[in-house]
């Protein structure tokens, strides 16, 4: 291709069709230069796995199979467009459960291929940080971005689009995982996240006094599992003296705990790296607490500070659209035989 | 009539064309279960041998199980992709019916057998003298039971598949019938077979939109059986019958 034609192409609009499905969700949106969302489809399993207390692989990779083409479909009928006017088909290929992201990413092979379109391979947690892209088109990198979900809980510098260094993680369970497991406990059910911060609204969050972990020489670092067997150990405890424990009082003093966690550490590596936005971005950053209290924070030390809508926190495809569309244009193209990877490490392709 | 077949329901990946009677192009690799990286790769490599445009082909015929849910996945999430970007129907063929289907001409029964695990096999029973008929539509159940319809049959039997070298002596030990397992060329799913038995079907209608078309496992997830198990426990003891 000449310079002239190279130059053109740049000029022209890029539509990406992308398709995420790593856990329980099963979708498909159409995202146009990156940062504008034309549709965003997600067909949500939560009830059927309810059922069970949580996500069932097996049943979800079939949904999945059942749900895929007409999720596609309906992305491209709601944005009004059609596969031949795609520029490039986007898809999650890691992390999740190896089931479910084998059908989406078998699917986009087999789209991509069919319409002969590049295919993208993107990183389900680099999708997440770029939900950020599409509702504050001022954000660019560099900036700091906490990640929290229910499988991971990093602290990391986005240098560049897609270029990512891990400052500080979870040392065991993520933030998310927590909540869930919390939840379970003190009888909230599944999802744990949502549902603890709806009763936590009704608590105080000082009620209990439960640590907050440090670890030794890794200041960035995070820990969850102290705080969680605090929570059920203090159950017991109060179990065992007849005691009524206030769920409410118990939700909030938990959450207090880890959005202190959380956001203390996030503003310590802000001011130590001298960034001046910070991002929060994962299925916990539509967390309530977190947000006033990082919020909060920002304002305090002037930090500009970034988070998405909740319906762009949890998982949902134009997150992956925003990051494939960055992909595609420093020329990553996937191969044939992109496979999913279920244990994808955060800066690993 | 072009058809492209695609067969991953079990360790056996294989994609093939097929046009008018003609098997233009198979593609078989028996190794190992990397289907979600060799799949699509295989395809490309057929069509492309075969000057193939898939605009011009009339359906996708995929092996619909039963088999390993992975690959059946894989299988089936690719048909339906190629299907929802081609506009083109998709033809589903029951795996244990194309299996069967390679063995044209004999006077024996025909019994392909997938190892099913927890003590049980996914089997079927077939006929293909002069014109092909499912006697037994593909199921999952006890070998040995398998074994006893088969001699209750009294006619010779040919076995194929890969539940044979699995249980192979309890075959041996038990089938009263005379029995013979099929050769390595034909012991195995094809995608041939899937294709030349896809195109009977679509000769005959019975295709399917991509969007609605779903595997056939049959078996429900370890977790609808556990809860299922839960339930039956939690109703009370069943009623045993001694027999």
């Amino acid at each position: 291709m000449d310079d002239k034609m190279e130059a053109e192409k740049k000029e022209q609009d890029v539509y990406i069709l992308a398709i995420e499905s790593s856990c329980d969700e099963t979708a498909a949106a159409v995202v146009k230069n990156g940062r504008e969302v034309l549709s965003n489809v997600i067909s949500s399993q939560i009830a059927l796995h309810t059922l069970f207390g949580g996500v069932v692989p097996e049943i979800a990779s079939r949904k999945h199979i059942e749900k895929i083409n007409q999720v596609i479909q309906e992305a491209l009928d709601e944005a009004d467009m059609t596969l031949d006017e795609m520029t490039a088909v986007g898809v999650t290929y890691g992390p999740g459960l190896v089931g479910a992201l084998l059908v989406g990413v078998s699917a986009a092979k087999a789209i991509a291929y069919a319409k002969k379109l590049p295919l993208i391979g993107v990183h389900h947690i680099e999708g997440h940080v770029s939900a950020n892209f599409i509702e504050n088109k001022e954000l660019e990198p560099p900036f700091l971005c906490l990640i929290v979900s229910g499988g991971h809980t990093h602290l990391v510098k986005m240098k560049d689009y897609g270029e990512f260094e891990i400052i500080g993680r979870t040392r065991d369970d993520a933030a998310g995982e927590a909540f869930d497991k919390v939840a379970r406990a003190i009888g909230l059910g599944y999802p744990g996240g949502p549902k603890i911060d709806k009763a936590a609204r009704e608590g105080n969050p000082h009620a209990m006094e439960f640590p907050r972990a440090k670890i030794e020489g890794a200041p960035y670092d995070f820990s969850f599992s102290g705080l969680k067997s605090a929570v059920l150990n203090y159950l017991n405890h109060e179990k065992m003296r007849g005691e009524e424990v206030s769920r409410n009082d118990l939700a909030a003093s938990f959450q207090n705990a880890v959005v202190e966690s959380l956001v203390s550490r996030t503003i310590l590596a802000a001011r130590e790296f001298n960034i001046r936005d910070v991002v929060i971005a994962g299925g916990v950053a539509s967390n309530s607490a977190l947000r006033a209290a990082m919020k909060v924070a920002c304002e305090k030390e002037g930090f500009r500070f970034y988070y998405p809508s909740p319906a762009l926190c949890t998982d949902n495809a134009a997150m992956i659209g925003a990051a494939a569309y960055y992909e595609y244009q420093k020329g990553t193209r996937s191969g044939w035989d992109l496979n999913a990877v279920p244990n994808l490490k955060l800066g690993e392709r | 009539m072009k058809i492209l077949g695609i067969e991953s329901a079990s360790l056996t990946a294989s994609a093939a064309v097929w046009e008018d009677e003609r098997l233009t192009a198979e593609y078989t690799v028996d190794f190992k279960k990397t289907h979600s990286q060799t799949l699509l790769p295989m395809i490309d490599e057929i069509v492309r041998m075969t000057e193939t445009d898939l605009e011009t082909i009339d359906a996708i015929a995929v092996s619909g199980g039963p088999g390993s849910f992975t690959g059946l996945r894989i299988g089936s999430a690719t048909a339906k992709g190629l299907g929802l970007a081609l506009d083109k129907p998709l033809i589903h063929v029951p795996t244990l019916d194309a299996m069967a289907y390679q063995h044209f001409g004999t006077d024996r029964l025909i019994c392909p057998i997938m190892d099913a695990r927890r003590g049980q096999v996914y089997c079927g029973l077939y006929e293909f003298h002069s014109e092909f008929q499912v006697l037994k539509p593909q199921a999952a159940m006890d070998l040995k039971e398998l074994l006893e319809e088969i001699n209750e049959k009294k006619r010779p039997v040919v076995f194929l598949g890969d539940g044979v070298p699995v249980g192979r002596a309890v075959i041996e030990e038990r089938t009263r019938v005379p029995f013979v397992f099929a050769p390595s060329f034909s012991c195995r799913q094809r995608a041939g077979a899937v294709a030349a038995l896809g195109a009977e079907y679509l000769k005959a209608g019975r295709t399917e939109q991509a969007g609605d078309y779903a595997p056939e496992y049959l078996r429900v997830s370890q977790a609808e059986r556990e809860m299922l198990e839960r339930k039956k426990r939690a109703e009370g003891p069943a009623k045993e019958t001694i027999s």
